[in-house]
């Protein structure tokens, strides 16, 4: 960079705040292109709703209202984004090293039901919860680890491309958990929806205080920090971001590539195996076929528009449970059909995607010297 | 029981009557795919291509009372849907995988909205060509009842097979697709082969949509794609690129598919799941068995993001 | 209170008894009309979807006529989390103060936790699902649809030549596995002979599948088809393009098969819902359980197409008039189809006996596994 270089012999003295703004300056970069498109986004909007003879001022202040208005919506977007987060986290990880991974659908729903299965002996045991949950946790971590590590181990020794390998175990993962639980592994006093037995009152976990919203979310956003600082701030986030710059480079540094791949997807997977796990303890209570609700197809569009940054991934994912919380009110007071905010939101990714052309164009948010 | 029950032999019967039955919509969905990836983009937004061809085509076949006037329909708005991605693709730092993804969103979405109308009313149907007359056998009849999509399926894709090696569009389609630099410096734009294999490949799509509502299973609903777009795409990967393979492994995801319900008319009732999973556990299996570290990326072209 | 002239759970009136005494109080504090009612509607699929969802959401338009009743409605609420908020949405945002979720899986735990938060709300359900010691703000409403399916298979039963019947069904829960017993018992009342050949396709809504499943079935002989989908469009007409006849579920498909319909199974959920409406605007309680059949006029069956003939007519109108007699379906002695005797000889059950929701074998004389 020849500008630090100049900063360096011409500029030693540069104050402290100039700095800062300048920083600020770059950084701003980063929120002002995303608003940008976002507004853009919305008039486009307007405009097909204007067409189709439905006030525009209404939506968005019903979108508003439905998503962010009221402590009540705060909650629903809130407890929509939690699991987003993990499943986002499960493609943004593989990513960084170049691996497009759209199977964190299995991994949740494996995780969810492997974590309803080993509370089953505890319950039975009459175990408190501190034992239960624990066993539930680390038993959805790992078998979310070892599927999707399974995907990067086939990736790695045998060449199998990973985006369609995941894709076909998901739809396995979700085989294996309708099998036992309509059969070997039902609740018998729930013959109306097959489930595996619940886990009991006593073991759900509860809301955060004051929040209404369950230990998922801060559970994911530390998670998701937890990994952000993997990723940007230590030498396996850097091992993992040269592999996937250029493989042969990784290499030729002596990077043991199967080894990030594997230990990557394997991080990935628990992700999506803890999103299973609070499905489970937080909201279901037990495992059934409402554990497949698509949360780990989103969570790839999520990664995606976060551009696989972790930290990123949080206001994305409360982005998207926003305007599906709002989806509802929409519905409700519009009469309009659900598939409007589905096309708001494929609307809205496009553009966002769009405008990712626009960095560095801007003069402004590149401040040369001080 | 009566002389038309064929016992056991039903399952390899279903196999291969579901393997012509299922398999168009595949077909034309990954034909399209390879179009697009041997130019060297990827284009993930298929499903909801897929989806809007289906509302698309049963819509017009409704309004004009012509299913194949509705076909065509549903290739044009696919078009529409390719041409935006490859637009789109083509300004700097634009992921085509993610925008693939949104437009897989966008796609679904508008159909749904604009599809609601269409979900009662019936559309006309695309005819059938029958070539089971010789047998006496109603299974056999009904399994050789075959839509002509499924033929001019197998003609596209053995032309293309043939014209990516044989023709001066092949070669410029593939060059693009392996090496932008030397396409380049042959003097093509980069850009404008990508828009045009994208725009095509999404006319693929759509005709695969409007199989699904306009003759199997035939009707349009919001259920009426489970994934089979998604999974086309994979099935290009799986076919390493080569449209004859994707015609191949199209067949074999049908058959596969016929084969849970087939067991089960037979008596073969346990573990249903697993059978329906049929398509997904075989495929994998034989990706397993085939693929090895050296030879998964043959066939691949050089500028793919996914095999980067 | 005629919706509790039933047999079944005459325990439950005690209960809901208690309940009308709490609900009373929440109406008394409006004037005779309920004027101001906002009712919430919540279906798992598509409104327009030719069978479950579809067939409440024209119902319910009765409610909506009742004069200061406000209905809010929401499609393609997944049974998740989402369904929880939907329900808070629609109370906190919009003030509903009844609400009625239609899906099965929206009951354990969401529509219970949210009668517990919101004592003051009360909830609908559609399944056979409330019992006693389950919040008393919260309730069920069910069609006994295995009847309307007894009359198909009595209709059935007498069209089939190869005495092969067909049945795509969706997951095997109990309310699917008594429709299909249901069909077969019908079948086999009129023709011995008579066996049911049973399909999952393992999801409720997939058309592929479905359509495969149907080919399946008549390759395998069957000539008459049944179903129990959401959405049952995709079988009937497939049967029809295979030359077979068919009976249906759900709504009206009729018309989807001009040459092979028989009759169809039909929930008449308006009937229910035209009570409700009636209780509404008197300004009186709703009942914590009503469940019924062709006896409360809760199901009925499609007027007869043209692949009827005219003894499985006049056999089918003799069904139905055992189902308003209220003649039990579950007669001992009956087998499973493993052999086990699930009902001895000389019991009989009701037609609202609480243990035909529990049932889950398939009768003898039913080829198909539930596991």
């Amino acid at each position: 960079m020849a500008d630090t270089v100049n900063q360096g012999v011409v500029a030693p003295a540069a104050s402290a705040p100039a700095e800062f703004l300048d920083r600020i300056r770059r950084s701003s970069e980063y929120v002002v292109i995303p608003l940008f498109a976002l507004i853009v986004a919305g008039l486009i909007f307007s405009l097909f709703l204007f067409a189709l003879g439905h006030s525009p001022a209404t939506f968005f202040s019903l979108l508003w209202r439905g998503g962010f208005g009221t402590g009540f919506s705060w909650q629903n977007t809130l407890v929509r984004a939690a699991p987003l987060i993990f499943t986002g986290l499960c493609v943004a990880i593989p990513a960084r090293l170049g691996l497009t991974i759209v199977g964190g659908e299995g991994a949740l729903v494996l995780g969810g039901f492997t974590a309803a299965v080993a509370a089953i002996p505890f319950v039975h045991a009459g175990a408190p919860n501190y034992v239960v949950l624990p066993a539930m946790l680390l038993c959805a971590t790992l078998t979310g680890a070892a599927w999707i590590g399974l995907v990067g181990a086939l990736r790695h020794y045998r060449g199998i491309n990973e985006t369609i390998a995941s894709l076909l175990m998901s739809y396995i993962a979700i085989a294996i958990m309708n099998f036992f639980v309509e059969g070997a592994l039902r609740d018998p006093g729930n013959p109306n929806k097959p489930s595996t037995l619940p886990i009991g009152d006593a073991n759900m976990i509860g809301n955060i205080p004051g929040v209404g919203v369950h230990w998922g979310l801060a559970a994911g956003v530390l998670v998701a920090l937890a990994l952000w600082i993997l990723m940007n701030r230590t030498t396996f986030g850097f091992a993992a971001r040269v592999t996937g710059g250029n493989v042969r480079a990784a290499r030729a540094q002596g990077l043991s590539v199967g080894r990030l791949m594997v230990i990557s997807c394997a991080i990935a997977g628990a992700c999506a195996g803890l999103a299973g796990f609070f499905e489970v303890a937080a909201v279901q209570g037990r495992a059934n076929a409402s554990l497949a609700a698509g949360y780990g197809f989103t969570g790839i569009l999520v990664a995606f528009l976060a551009r696989q940054n972790a930290l990123a991934i949080i206001p994305v994912s409360i982005l998207l449970g926003g305007i599906a919380a709002a989806g509802g009110l929409i519905q409700r007071r519009m009469g309009m059909p659900d598939a409007t905010v589905l096309v708001l939101q494929g609307l809205m990714f496009v553009v966002l995607l769009v405008s990712e052309t626009l960095y560095g164009r801007f003069a402004f948010f590149r401040p040369k010297g001080n | 029981m009566n002389e038309t029950d064929i016992g056991f032999w039903g399952v390899p019967l279903a196999m291969f009557a579901g393997a012509i039955r299922v398999s168009t919509p595949f077909l034309f969905v990954s034909l399209g795919e390879c179009l697009t990836e041997k130019s060297g983009r990827i284009n993930l937004g298929l499903e909801g291509t897929l989806v809007f061809g289906a509302m698309s085509g049963y819509a017009v076949a409704y309004l004009t009372g012509s299913p194949w006037f509705g076909v065509f329909c549903a290739g044009l708005s696919g078009c529409f849907f390719g041409a935006i991605h490859g637009y789109i693709c083509k300004l700097p730092k634009v992921n085509d995988i993610a925008i693939g993804i949104a437009m897989m969103l966008f796609g679904t979405g508008l159909a749904f909205f604009f599809g609601k109308p269409f979900i009662q009313p019936q559309a006309p149907h695309l005819p059938s060509i029958s070539l089971g007359g010789w047998s006496s056998l109603p299974q056999v009849r009904s399994a050789l009842e075959i839509n002509p999509l499924f033929f001019i399926g197998i003609a596209l894709a053995v032309f293309m097979w043939w014209a990516f090696k044989n023709t001066r569009w092949g070669l410029i389609v593939r060059m693009t697709g392996d090496s932008a630099p030397a396409a380049l410096a042959m003097g093509y734009s980069v850009d404008w082969v990508r828009f045009l294999a994208t725009t095509v490949g999404g006319f693929f799509a759509g005709v695969g949509g409007a199989f699904l509502s306009l003759y199997y299973p035939g009707a349009w609903s919001e259920g009426l794609s489970s994934g089979q777009g998604l999974m086309a795409v994979a099935l290009v990967i799986f076919a390493r690129w080569n449209p004859l393979a994707c015609f191949g492994a199209a067949l074999l995801f049908g058959a596969a598919g016929a084969l849970g319900p087939a067991l089960q008319s037979v008596g073969i009732t346990q573990g249903y799941y697993f059978f329906n999973a049929a398509p997904y556990l075989l495929t994998l299996f034989i990706m397993i068995a085939s693929v090895s570290p050296k030879r998964s990326l043959k066939g691949a072209p050089g500028e793919l993001s996914i095999t980067k | 209170m005629s919706a509790f002239t039933l047999s079944r759970r005459t325990l439950l009136k005690s209960a809901a008894i208690g309940s009308i005494g709490l609900s009373a109080g929440l109406l008394t504090r409006r004037p005779a009309h309920a004027e101001d009612l906002t009712i919430g509607i919540i279906y798992v699929g598509s409104r327009d979807d030719y069978g479950w969802n579809q067939a409440h959401a024209v119902a319910a338009k009765a409610l909506a006529a009742v004069p200061g009743v406000k209905v809010v409605e929401e499609e393609n609420v997944p049974e998740t989390i989402a369904v929880a908020k939907t329900m808070e949405s629609m109370i906190e945002l919009d003030g509903a103060k009844l609400i009625f979720p239609t899906s099965f899986g929206y009951y354990s735990p969401f529509m219970l936790d949210a009668a517990k938060k919101y004592p003051d709300v009360q909830f609908r359900h559609a399944a056979p699902l409330w019992k006693e010691g389950d919040p008393t703000n919260a309730g069920s409403y069910f069609g006994y649809l295995d009847q309307a399916h007894y009359v198909n298979g009595v209709a059935a039963g007498l069209s089939t030549k190869s005495n092969k019947l067909g049945f795509v069904a969706a997951k095997p829960i109990s309310s699917v596995l008594s429709n299909a017993n249901a069909f077969a018992l019908g079948a086999r009342s009129v023709n011995p002979k008579a066996e049911v050949q049973v399909i999952f396709t393992g999801d409720w809504s997939m058309p592929v599948r479905e359509a495969e499943a149907t080919n399946a079935l008549i390759d395998a002989g069957a000539d008459v088809i049944g179903c129990h989908v959401d959405s049952p469009k995709t079988v009937i007409q497939t049967a029809e393009s295979r030359g077979v006849k068919s009976v249906g579920h759900n709504a009206s498909q009729a018309n989807l098969a001009p040459k092979g319909f028989i009759t169809g199974a039909e929930y008449k959920w308006e009937t229910i819902y035209k009570k409700f409406a009636d209780l509404l605007a008197k300004g009186e309680p709703l009942p914590n359980f009503t469940g019924g059949g062709y006896d409360l006029d809760y199901v009925q069956n499609t007027a007869y197409g043209a692949g009827a003939s005219p003894e499985a007519i006049a056999a089918a109108d003799k069904a139905k008039e055992d189902m308003r007699a209220k003649k039990p379906i579950y007669i001992g002695p009956l087998k499973d189809n493993k052999g086990n005797e699930v009902i001895p000889a000389g019991t009989v059950h009701a037609p609202y006996d609480p243990w035909i929701d529990q049932i889950n074998f398939l009768v003898e004389g039913v080829q198909g596994s539930i596991t």
